[in-house]
């Protein structure tokens, strides 16, 4: 039965090679055409791809960031007594105001050595990091431990009404000679 | 002698078992193994087994030349994935809980063991990855043909390394909290991706800089400006989740490779 099914069907015509300069019949693809659309199938991929990666990468950059804010007022200059370091600021805003006979400066409290909190040792007068021992002036002069420069210093300036206002996306170093900008130093 | 003949006819009930339909269907391959060539098909036919090598020369695998550092190395990982999950149960990764759910789980959670052993293993995986490494330097088993195995574990340390950074964070403590200031400020001097590092200020179009503080590789790492709750939740997710997913693949490729590369290398 199956082999009566089998050789009742005619075997199939196989067309003759078409002859050179011989155009192809349209719903064939030819040679030239399939790299083509190979090529775009490629560049459609590896664009798909790379925008995808591109994306996961902004994605961990987000737009709003809730963090603490980077200006705040810190009260009137009569608020500080000369020739001392006030610590009211350091766990909230990371700033150490100090005002010295010439005025007022604003003190990071990020040690120039990996970045942890010194304390101010009242007692030594300096500044003293846990992590590795840094000790610092409370000018900011690093003069003992790892630390490699003098702390850093933000903008301080007064606002109309005579608060201070201490500004921390702007912030001056020492060693770039930076202390000596108007705004490193409110002059009282 | 009859009797005797009966007796060995009779099939064990394991035997037995292994002809059954639920048996086969389980196992590929069939049957209880009676030769060398059924030996190997079932270690070939199985999903776990197939990672190791069919067959180890018997010199290649005493403890004196191995040292069993890579398996230790498993063992140690199998452990801290199963207390790793146990410990997702209760551990909450907010500036609010973290702290106190760990002290939670050392204090009032029943086998608060659980935590210490998790934190002991990941110790303890760290020292067995480093002396893995120094027998396989020491007795040449980085060479060709195993030169490509020996970069998929450098990775596999990187790996393990990372795990332990982001694992250090989690119980936000003043240890975790300056450990992970002081590693991801690291990364502010790293080359053209830190902000503070050289060539940074070379990827800029005028006075546009592309690479600050809020758009270099610290800040992708610890997802802020500065250390916080941000920090926290990347760490944790990386830790739980992305860095296990990314060296399971590196383990199953270093384990095959083993075998591949004609398994364990044998003593001079």
């Amino acid at each position: 039965m199956l082999e009566g099914k089998k050789t009742a069907t005619k075997p199939p015509v196989r067309k003759a090679p078409a002859a050179l300069g011989e155009t192809v019949k349209d719903n064939e693809v030819s040679r030239r055409s399939f790299f083509s659309w190979l090529s775009l199938g490629w560049i459609g991929f590896v664009a798909s791809t790379g925008g995808f990666f591109t994306m996961m990468l902004r994605f961990f950059f987000p737009n709003v960031l809730f963090e603490p804010v980077q200006t705040f007022r810190a009260g009137y200059p009569d608020d500080y007594i000369i020739g001392e370091v006030d610590t009211k600021w350091k766990d909230k805003y990371g700033v150490w105001i100090i005002r010295n006979r010439e005025g007022i400066y604003a003190l990071s409290t990020v040690c120039t050595h990996l970045g942890c909190t010194p304390n101010w040792l009242a007692s030594a007068r300096k500044f003293k990091c846990p992590c590795h021992g840094s000790g610092f002036k409370s000018t900011g002069i690093n003069f003992e431990g790892p630390a490699p420069r003098p702390l850093e210093r933000y903008r301080i300036v007064l606002a109309d009404d005579g608060e201070i206002i201490v500004d921390k996306t702007q912030k001056y170093q020492q060693e770039k000679g930076q202390w000596s900008d108007p705004e490193a130093f409110l002059r009282v | 002698m009859i009797k005797n003949m009966a007796e060995q006819t009779k099939k064990s009930f394991l035997e037995k078992a292994a002809e059954s339909q639920v048996w086969k269907s389980i196992f590929r391959g069939g049957g209880v193994p009676r030769n060398r060539r059924q030996r190997m098909m079932s270690v070939l036919n199985s999903v776990f087994l197939h990672l190791h090598p069919v067959r180890l020369p018997k010199h290649a695998v005493k403890l004196k030349f191995t040292w069993c550092m890579g398996g230790l190395t498993f063992f140690i990982f199998l452990i801290l994935t199963i207390s790793g999950i146990l410990l997702m149960f209760y551990y909450r990764p907010t500036i609010e809980y973290a702290y106190t759910d760990i002290i939670d789980l050392a204090e009032q959670v029943p086998f608060g063991i659980m935590r210490e052993l998790h934190r002991w293993g990941a110790h303890a995986m760290v020292i067995t990855v480093w002396l893995h490494m120094f027998r396989v330097f020491m007795t040449g088993s980085y060479k060709p043909p195993r030169e490509f195995n020996w970069t998929v574990g450098v990775i596999l340390l990187l790996l393990t390394l990372m795990l332990s950074f982001t694992g250090y964070l989690l119980p936000w403590d003043q240890l975790a909290i300056w450990a992970i200031t002081v590693g991801s400020n690291m990364a502010r001097a790293a080359p053209f991706l830190g902000h503070e590092g050289p060539g940074a200020s070379l990827l800029a179009i005028g006075d546009i800089n592309f690479i600050t503080m809020a758009s270099d590789a610290r800040f992708a790492l610890i997802g802020g400006r500065f250390m916080g709750e941000a920090a926290l939740l990347r760490f944790y997710v990386l830790h739980c989740i992305g860095l296990p997913f990314i060296i399971m693949i590196f383990m199953a490729i270093h384990f095959w490779r083993v075998r591949k590369d004609g398994g364990i290398s044998t003593p001079v």
